[in-house]
């Protein structure tokens, strides 16, 4: 039996320590904010915080996290207004929408370690996460947006 | 059994694959309005009988299947609170249609944007028409349709207050979800008119008046945000990877490695062994080619999607791979080369293009390759089904809802009216989603598990078993006078047709494929000759967003600053040259002309249009702009989907060939468009998805295998590699000016005007793509 806790929520686990805390969001704790997209760690769709930093949950194990905070996008503000999710949605963000989860984490992270990011900062910040509709324009302004205000 | 001659089985582009015209029904729908009825109190799609007549909108639409239907009782409902609910049977796969095309509705029937509520649809084209969402065709096709949907909501209204208050209809009107008699200052809102709205007759559509588009609130102006914009920054937007059902399984597929390959035999025991695995078992498959039907192979079930992947590596899995086993990208190539340097079956022809380029002063011949693609959604194709007995429900991000529901029906072996589709928000589609064969996956689990089954495709799946873009030699041999004027132009190229997925032997592209920029080249040349020599397919080729547009367009707009070149020009100049004078392009010598599924009198290639988004994008892009050395500034452009597009690009090209791409301009003619924001928002990515396909673009096959697997060896642009500034110039609509196509016209462009605008930085000349690593040395 494992103990973890997500979004400030104690969870058992007594299934195969090893799965990835992406299948056990999504698959057993029914939290399916963060997205399967690569498996590999290579396009960021699963993005979560441990510990207030970006992880990739796709190469995470669940006993990798015992001890630790997980924060998914559910649990990101309580009423879904950080600062990072209001101006995604003021710079009209979205197309498809399904690696936006893990943009907004990523986001997020990246403003707990640097508020005032760079124009470079954010786009060197923001490289492990693919977009496919190629949003990225608009991630890159909403990202400033939302560490200056304009 | 033979697609070509079973055209009653295809849909959408694949009816184009036919040889005859197929006949649209005109379903009366009035047994179908009996007893339906939309949840949550009043409807206007109340069982009324009076269905007014099959619209006759007069564009491809009608020629889909189950056409068009124009009805507002079923795509609108207001709940006595006065919340209207308006039906999206479109898919939302990124373009914004599931919230366009209830605006229109809203907007004819003045109801408040905020107080609308979207419902998607089911898969359920008797009730709703078509809902194939591909070929860009959402709001061409149901602009009006819509319009005159929200027009008879409005004119039930006030025709309901007019009664109320007993007075003449005229003297009444619809304004911000009430209706105002303006005479006596009296007001009823919406909510407490719904019932009694109902009741009234269904108006004919010619007796509809359309607003003035000068009123309109909503349309063309770009200020609605998606519906759902606020469930995705939130993570409660559903996709189909998210559905969850009570007691439901979960399963990946170990399917043959080789297109028309097949299962010998499996050991699962090892797999069995894995914690949280259930089960292994085989899943029937079908022989290449079949369509969307699945490849078989062997499934494994388990209580979460990880375990099911850590005992599919823990199969052993004997394969047959069938007759595709030989098939080789590096030989193939030189296969589609030595094709295209030889006559083809020729498919335009005007003048005598042989005897123009044996006259010609210099001959200028471009051979220009581009290979298989994948689309790579960011959401891996996933479907939960529910199968119990002879009924069967799916949960599925479908752009083909529709024909889920007949390939549902006719897997299993039950009445279609036992099938229920259910379409989630789709995460990407690019045409990977219009094929439901992961659906069909699912259905067939869990008819034998007897419970819900998701099916999820790995990234691995998704590159090595999906429907590929095809791959394609595309030559050019153009002719110039001792003027300098192109006088001849013959362009064969040379393609594994989708056809050859519905069809064994297919080996000549279809009317659809040739129509995306072969036989519909706007150049005003006195020889023109066009040529499809054959080759067979080896693995199953389908629709790539923009299709064979992005092969065409680069071969054509690479040729363009080629010639540029050769003469010593400016490539806007040549470009405007060659499109010569403002006129329809006559297109009589075409046989089997395919113009995106309309009628080419109401989209004709008119020059005009396509000289003004070139002359949009170059004063609006700084065409002819000095920039720094190392840079340069090229230009495409191309019609596509009936849409005008032209595109400038400025790229550097550092170190070891490094790509910057400065800027980006496009330029875009869509006729009257509805959400401007949202089309800024796919020309943004479509240059992305230009970048990814000019730059790294390319799947490669080896012992008939997809050699890559995931973002590592099939890479896409990200962020740090992005254009810096994209800008998107949108076309003010003429008068009467009818819309066009968005979602795909942007991508086909953007490689050539990368290609040319690196040969203006360097003097190099890009003829294959991916550019890999062709500007290293």
């Amino acid at each position: 039996m494992i103990k973890v806790k997500i979004n400030s929520q104690e969870q058992n686990w007594d299934g195969d320590p090893d799965l990835s805390l992406l299948w056990y969001l999504r698959d057993e704790a029914g939290l399916t904010g963060a997205k399967f997209g690569c498996g590999q760690a290579l396009c960021g769709a699963c993005t979560v915080l441990v510990d207030r930093q970006a992880v990739r949950a796709c190469i995470t194990s669940v006993s990798d996290v015992v001890g630790r905070e997980v924060t998914t996008i559910e649990g990101l503000h309580p009423t879904g207004d950080h600062p990072v999710q209001k101006a995604w949605r003021d710079a009209n963000v979205p197309q498809c929408g399904y690696c936006q989860a893990g943009q907004i984490m990523q986001a997020a992270a990246l403003l707990i370690q640097n508020p005032k990011p760079s124009r470079d900062q954010i786009r060197e910040a923001m490289a492990g996460n693919i977009c496919r509709c190629g949003t990225y324009q608009r991630i890159e302004n909403a990202v400033h947006l939302a560490s200056t205000g304009v | 059994m033979n697609i070509l001659t079973n055209p009653s089985k295809l849909r959408g582009f694949e009816r184009h694959i036919k040889v005859e015209k197929v006949k649209v029904e005109n379903v009366s729908r009035r047994s179908i309005l009996k007893g339906l009825g939309i949840a949550g109190g009043f409807v206007l799609a109340a069982p009324v009988m009076s269905r007014p007549a099959f619209a006759a909108y007069k564009t491809g639409a009608d020629k889909m299947p189950h056409g068009t239907v124009v009805d507002p009782r079923v795509f609108v409902s207001i709940a006595p609170d006065g919340i209207v609910t308006i039906v999206a049977h479109r898919a939302e796969m990124g373009t914004g249609v599931r919230t366009s095309l209830p605006l229109i509705v809203a907007e004819e029937m003045e109801a408040d944007w905020s107080r609308v509520r979207v419902q998607q649809a089911r898969g359920d084209e008797v009730k709703y028409g078509n809902q194939d969402t591909d070929g860009s065709r959402s709001t061409r096709h149901y602009l009006m349709p819509m319009r005159e949907i929200g027009a008879s909501a409005r004119s039930m209204l006030e025709a309901a207050a007019a009664k109320r208050w007993g007075v003449p209809v005229t003297e009444v009107k619809a304004a911000n979800h009430e209706v105002v008699h303006a005479a006596s200052g009296r007001r009823i809102g919406f909510g407490d008119l719904a019932a009694d709205a109902a009741k009234q007759p269904v108006p004919s559509i010619e007796s509809l008046k359309l607003k003035d588009p000068k009123d309109f609130r909503y349309l063309g102006k770009g200020e609605i945000r998606i519906v759902d914009l606020r469930d995705i920054t939130v993570g409660k937007a559903q996709y189909g990877a998210d559905v969850r059902l009570p007691g439901m399984k979960y399963a990946v597929i170990a399917r043959p490695p080789v297109t028309g390959g097949k299962l010998v035999s499996f050991d699962g025991a090892e797999a069995m062994k894995v914690s949280g695995v259930e089960k292994v078992m085989e899943v029937k498959g079908w022989p290449w080619p079949s369509k969307f039907q699945p490849l078989g192979g062997v499934a494994v079930i388990a209580r979460n999607t990880g375990a099911a992947v850590k005992g599919r590596d823990a199969l052993k899995v004997v394969w047959d791979d069938g007759p595709n086993a030989k098939y080789e990208s590096v030989a193939y190539r030189a296969q589609l080369e030595e094709a295209a340097r030889k006559p083809g079956l020729v498919v335009r022809k005007e003048g005598d293009v042989d005897a123009a380029l044996k006259g010609a002063d210099k001959v200028i011949v471009g051979e220009y390759y581009l290979p298989h693609l994948a689309h790579v959604t960011m959401e891996p194709p996933a479907a939960v089904a529910d199968v119990k007995g002879d009924k069967a429900e799916i949960w599925a991000p479908l752009q083909s809802a529709g024909g889920t529901r007949e390939d549902v029906a006719k897997t299993l072996g039950i009445p279609e009216e036992n099938v229920t589709i259910n379409v989630t928000l789709l995460g990407g589609g690019f045409g990977r989603k219009s094929k439901c064969d992961f659906a069909l996956e699912a259905a067939l689990l869990s008819k034998e598990l007897g419970v819900p089954v998701k099916v999820q495709w790995t990234r691995e799946d998704d590159v090595r078993h999906g429907f590929l873009h095809t791959v394609s030699v595309e030559r050019i041999e153009a002719g110039l006078d001792k003027n300098g004027k192109v006088i001849a132009w013959r362009h064969r190229s040379v393609a594994p047709t989708i056809a050859s997925t519905f069809a064994a032997g297919a080996v000549h592209e279809a009317a659809f494929e040739l129509g995306m920029g072969l036989v519909d080249m706007p150049f005003e040349i006195a020889n023109i000759q066009c040529e499809n020599p054959e080759v067979a397919a080896h693995t199953r080729i389908g629709w790539f967003r923009s299709v064979s547009n992005i092969p065409r367009a680069f071969a054509v707009q690479s040729m363009v600053g080629e010639l540029a070149q050769a003469t010593n020009r400016d490539q806007k100049d040549m470009l405007l040259e060659l499109i010569g004078s403002p006129r329809i392009v006559d297109l009589s010598s075409v046989k089997d002309l395919w113009n995106y599924g309309e009628p080419y009198d109401s989209y004709p290639i008119d020059t005009a249009r396509l000289r003004r988004v070139v002359e949009l994008v170059a004063e609006k892009g700084g065409w002819g702009r000095s920039v720094p050395k190392g840079r340069g500034l090229g230009i495409a452009a191309h019609r596509s989907f009936v849409s005008y597009i032209a595109t400038i690009v400025e790229v550097e090209v550092g170190e070891k060939g490094k790509l910057t791409v400065h800027q980006v301009d496009t330029a875009i003619d869509c006729g009257t468009y509805v959400n401007p924001e949202r089309i800024q928002a796919q020309i943004e990515g479509a240059a992305i998805m230009g970048l990814s396909l000019a730059k790294y673009g390319e799947i490669t096959f080896k012992d008939g295998k997809v050699q890559q697997g995931n973002f590592d060896n099939f890479p896409v642009i990200r962020i740090d590699e992005a254009p810096l500034v994209t800008n998107v110039h949108i076309m003010p609509p003429g008068p009467d000016s009818p819309p066009s196509g968005v979602g795909e016209p942007g991508v086909p462009p953007f490689a050539p005007a990368l290609i040319n605008a690196i040969f203006a930085a360097t003097g190099k000349r890009v003829r294959a793509l991916p550019i890999g690593k062709q500007l290293e040395t």
